[in-house]
């Protein structure tokens, strides 16, 4: 579908904003979250086939004729890999913020400026 | 100001980066050679029903292999930089502890169904672990002070991560291939036993997933 393909750019562009433009840690980390499940809705909705139903070859599908009547299962395939990454990422970068806010006493990410050049 | 118009300079340049992309984009009407060699693989060689269960778990095996290692590694970042714990909390009302002794179960339960099932309906192991450590989240959340044996959590991680390798070596020693399905008969197509090994494999993914994650909210539920 066309539309949900817009839906994930509009997602991926809005967290990008997301993660440029705030300044206060959690908020960045809730704008990589946010482009991260725009990407998802991308890659399944490019394995989206017209008239097709899931890659699951049960009572709904003629088996002889399956690559007729499914939809692509490696887009699935890929967003279920990216979906337990992103889990494990986010997760990481909070514990992170987590240990930050423990030295610094602000999630204020102007008040961390080691890295910036 | 200037760092706005910035972020909005750079918001439009990947518009324009993706917009031709998004412009010319044409839907497929057919499967790729690979999606049709997968799903007709999956009905010929593996005996699965979830074509996507026999992407991930055997013909993709190796990456699936990275995907548990990377979320190891975050278990032990997360543990390493969330250590203590401090501190006694409220106690929960007496509705949630009710409930949640009731649901415990159940929840567990459904989460070893959609593992086992992984093959042949929607699910799998990581979608199974999941649902197991929301079982575990419920359990905290009604009593704050508990205490995990963390022990027993890292044995079954470690051990159904191990049986995860020896299972993939297994298909080597016989000479089929890392993490190939037929090193046990395939059974009937759309049977709980069938596609060989993957739900085994799927099983101990399962079980590393739920005890991994259960230890992600564990430690962070120190802080």
């Amino acid at each position: 579908m066309i539309f949900t393909l817009i839906l994930g750019f509009v997602l991926l562009l809005i967290g990008i904003y997301g993660m440029l433009s705030q300044r206060n840690l959690i908020k960045i980390i809730i704008g990589f979250s946010i482009a991260d499940t725009g990407i998802h809705i991308i890659i399944v909705s490019i394995g989206y086939l017209r008239n097709r139903t899931a890659p699951i070859l049960n009572s709904a599908v003629d088996i002889s004729k399956a690559v007729q009547q499914v939809v692509d299962p490696i887009p699935s395939a890929l967003v279920l890999t990216a979906i337990v990454i992103g889990l494990a990422v986010t997760a990481l970068m909070l514990s992170f913020v987590v240990e930050l806010y423990k030295k610094r006493k602000s999630l204020s990410i102007d008040d961390y400026q080691e890295l910036k050049w | 100001m200037i760092k706005k118009t910035l972020v909005l300079i750079a918001i439009v340049g990947l518009l324009m980066v993706f917009w031709p992309l998004m412009s010319n984009f044409e839907f497929s009407q057919n499967l790729s050679e690979l999606a049709s060699n997968y799903v007709r693989g999956s009905v010929n060689e593996l005996n699965t029903q979830n074509v996507v269960t026999s992407v991930i778990v055997t013909y993709r095996g190796l990456d699936t292999l990275g995907e548990v290692t990377v979320l190891f590694l975050a278990t032990v970042g997360i543990g390493f930089l969330l250590g203590k714990r401090k501190g006694k909390k409220r106690p929960a009302s007496e509705l949630l502890q009710t409930t949640s002794s009731f649901l415990f179960a159940l929840i567990v339960l459904f989460g070893v169904y959609i593992f086992t099932h992984g093959h042949l309906t929607p699910g799998g192991g990581f979608q199974g672990g999941v649902v197991i450590a929301t079982a575990f989240l419920l359990l905290m959340l009604s009593d704050v002070n508990m205490k995990f044996n963390h022990t027993i959590l890292q044995i079954v991680e470690s051990f159904s991560g191990a049986f995860y390798i020896v299972i993939g070596i297994v298909g080597l020693v016989l000479t089929i291939g890392f993490l190939s399905a037929e090193i046990i008969p395939l059974g009937e197509f759309g049977k709980l036993i069938s596609a060989g090994a993957i739900p085994i494999i799927y099983s101990f993914i399962g079980l590393k997933v739920g005890s991994e994650l259960t230890n992600i909210i564990d430690t962070m539920r120190g802080e």
